[in-house]
């Protein structure tokens, strides 16, 4: 009786074990959503270029997550990429004007969409647009001007 | 030249043989697990011990040190880039989608599997087995099953010990010995991975517990009843076993990815 008793004690630790290595790696590791809302409103933005953005990524506004992207497709007729991202409707009080840059968390980080509040009195409700947006920053372009900057202001240094 | 074309024809007839030999087993196993899992847990308790319990040493001291020597690896090439913070990202890639799984199931193998093989044998060399038979006790239901069982259970359970042992033996390294902060070493972490991913790691550590548990089964239960064929099946046991898991993890991952 007693050899059962520490097979059942022995069984029920390991088990205990496994099932709280499973929940801190689903829970834990994982980033999952941090974005969780029961209601939300759409809203729309045109980029030139939206870099590496791609669904699911996070809209944050002072650094705080506030919504998702949920679309990134490209409009045929204006040659722009159209973003339709969802914000938590608890921020209901967002003005109209504010403006949506793309941004990249760190130097090899992910990319998400950083909003800028505007002062307007009028709020983004569903289905307003962003006129104002800033383009992904890609890396190759800048390290172009870089070069072509570079470039010049050493000739000018050679004419001086 | 006709007998050679005989022999061929044999042995692969042979081989197709016991393949469908083995695939019934699997079906006859699985025909009793329902009936074992309602009315005799306990036994299936038992085994989960044995499997899995007494496994837990072997896990947790491997998994602490491939989590730690991949954090190594990860940092001594990461730091060329200045890209340190992503030690953790590596390790727990790695650790969660492929060596968790695949390392678990090899080791379980190694310390479960033998020991279900050679107890099986062993039984069946001391016919043990045919006289449960004599008292018309089904030694596949009563014997093999709970084996089975045990083995399913506790190798999903194994595989996720090792993979957040090997997190922690990560963080041991990177946070601890590399002075990486351990805000940004987590951070990156839950960034980057994705439940997805942890769900992968957990479909294959099911498949191999499957697969794992079945190939010990199995060769315990046809071994050859003498000293040498249980030496044989439990060599047999650890080959066949890592051979299908490394071929089983490619599949999984080629369908997931």
């Amino acid at each position: 009786m007693r050899q059962t008793r520490s097979v059942e004690i022995g069984t029920g630790l390991f088990v205990l074990l496994g099932m709280s290595a499973l929940f801190f790696l689903t829970t834990q590791t994982t980033g999952g959503d941090d974005f969780q809302a029961e209601s939300v409103y759409m809203v729309e933005a045109r980029f030139e270029n939206v870099g590496s953005l791609r669904e699911r990524a996070p809209v944050t506004m002072s650094g705080v997550t506030i919504g998702r992207v949920t679309d990134v497709a490209f409009d045929p007729v204006s040659l722009e990429a159209v973003v339709q991202f969802v914000i938590n409707a608890k921020f209901d009080r967002i003005p109209d004007d504010t403006d949506a840059s793309i941004l990249t968390s760190g130097i090899l980080g992910s990319q998400y969409i950083g909003l800028q509040a505007g002062g307007s009195d009028m709020y983004l409700e569903e289905g307003s647009e962003i006129l104002f947006t800033q383009s992904a920053i890609v890396l190759e372009n800048l390290i172009g001007k870089f070069l072509v900057n570079s470039g010049s202001s050493s000739s000018d240094e050679e004419s001086n | 030249m006709r007998r050679s074309f005989q022999d061929i024809y044999e042995n692969s007839s042979e081989f197709i043989r016991t393949f469908g030999a083995f695939q019934l087993f699997f079906l006859r196993l699985l025909r009793y697990s329902p009936g074992i899992l309602l009315k005799r847990f306990d036994l299936v308790v038992k085994q989960v011990y044995n499997t899995g319990a007494l496994s837990l040493v072997i896990i947790m001291v491997c998994g602490l040190f491939v989590g730690a020597v991949l954090a190594l690896q990860a940092y001594s090439n990461m730091s060329v880039f200045n890209a340190e913070d992503w030690t953790g990202v590596a390790a727990a890639f790695a650790l969660v989608k492929e060596l968790g799984p695949v390392l678990t199931a090899i080791l379980f193998a190694g310390r479960a599997g033998t020991a279900l093989t050679s107890e099986i044998g062993l039984m069946k060399a001391t016919d043990q087995l045919s006289a449960m038979e004599m008292m018309a006790v089904n030694p596949v239901r009563r014997v093999l099953v709970p084996r089975f069982l045990g083995g399913v259970i506790a190798m999903p359970l194994l595989a996720a010990i090792f993979s957040g042992i090997g997190l922690f033996g990560a963080h041991l390294v990177g946070v601890e010995l590399f002075q990486v902060d351990v805000g940004s070493f987590w951070q990156q972490i839950q960034l980057t991975l994705e439940i997805g991913d942890v769900r992968e790691g957990i479909i294959k550590s099911c498949v191999f517990g499957v697969a794992a548990s079945l190939i010990a089964v199995w060769e315990g239960y046809n071994a050859v009843p003498t000293a040498e064929g249980v030496g044989r099946a439990t060599t047999r046991t650890v080959v066949i076993t890592a051979i299908a898991i490394l071929v089983f993890d490619f599949m999984i991952t080629a369908a997931l990815i």
